[in-house]
């Protein structure tokens, strides 16, 4: 089966990982790190200056200069603070289209999507203009008002941001497959390590966005470079068709 | 006269710009996004955009995150 190329708001991704830009040892780690990832778009959080720190200067420049920049309403927990933040993400980057990662978290213990607030937001800022990346929970019935809604893809949680748990629910990532068909679904958060993204891939997802997962492993560039073959071998073997499962044996050789 | 800086006061001149407020601050104007008592202005705004005593003026830029 012939692969058709990834798609988000109009745009063409040869590689199906979207990466993040927190918590990495070092901003040389990071950019070595996003280079063998093989991604082509990073995530990247909007916060006040601190003019004590200059260091989210150097941060830019220690982005690879190809890589699209998606801005992330990270850390919002009301849907006027990710408006704001959306908005200014979008002055500050310039970018056509203003992609956006919409995020509005729960409560800090579970960082978990406030799905209510989300369906708010995103049918404001779709209006506005922005193409939505919603950051939601495994919900199937969610992701598919977001995409009624007309985000440019849905991004369902494998399990907590930076719990590396790796997909807790299958079953719902299966059904949110199954019933969003005209975006991209983009598994986001949760990923522990290069066969969660195997999985989640087989399942059929469009694309995985992680951050925790390849900055705190040991080694985030050999992790980076994992993740990028684990992604390529799930997509290979979705587009393959795996075996049908059996529940006896079948013997590979003819009988003696 | 005092403005409120990304939430602490500051002391500057009179007749001062948004511009010479990012330039004194060492700032380039592309890195950043701008907020006047909660509405953003636009960068090509920046050198005409007068500030007033009291005024709340936020500025944002990009850092890492998931």
């Amino acid at each position: 089966m012939k692969d058709k190329t990834l798609e988000i708001a109009g745009k063409k991704f040869n590689s199906r990982l979207i990466v993040g830009t927190g918590k990495y040892p070092s901003l040389e780690n990071m950019t070595a790190a996003l280079k063998a990832s093989g991604s082509e778009m990073v995530t990247v959080a909007i916060r006040r200056v601190d003019l004590k720190d200059r260091s989210p200067q150097s941060f830019y420049q220690a982005l690879p200069k190809d890589m699209i920049i998606l801005p992330n309403t990270a850390g919002c927990y009301t849907v006027e603070d990710a408006l704001r933040v959306a908005r200014l993400s979008r002055e500050l980057l310039n970018q056509e289209p203003a992609l956006l990662k919409l995020e509005i978290l729960g409560d800090p213990k579970t960082l978990l999507p406030d799905t209510v607030g989300l369906l708010e937001a995103t049918k404001i800022l779709v209006k506005e203009g922005f193409k939505v990346l919603p950051y939601t929970n495994d919900d199937p019935i969610v992701a598919k008002r977001l995409e009624d809604l007309g985000v440019s893809a849905v991004m369902p949680l494998a399990a907590p941001i930076g719990s590396g748990l790796g997909i807790v629910n299958p079953f719902n990532i299966q059904m949110i497959l199954e019933q969003v068909k005209s975006v991209p679904v983009i598994v986001d958060a949760g990923v522990g390590t290069a066969s969660d993204a195997t999985i989640a891939m087989e399942l059929g997802a469009d694309a995985i966005l992680m951050n925790t997962a390849i900055a705190q492993a040991q080694d985030p560039v050999t992790m980076a470079k994992a993740m990028k073959l684990a992604i390529e071998s799930g997509r290979m073997a979705y587009c393959a068709g795996r075996m049908v499962k059996r529940n006896s044996a079948f013997a590979s050789s003819p009988p003696l | 006269m005092k403005i409120i800086l990304n939430g602490k006061e500051k002391e500057v001149a009179d007749s001062t710009t948004l511009q010479l407020l990012l330039q004194a601050m060492q700032l380039h104007p592309e890195m950043v996004a701008c907020e006047l008592n909660l509405n953003i202005i636009k960068r090509n705004k920046y050198g005409s955009t007068q500030l007033g005593e009291g005024d709340c003026v936020e500025i944002l830029q990009m850092i890492g995150g998931g």
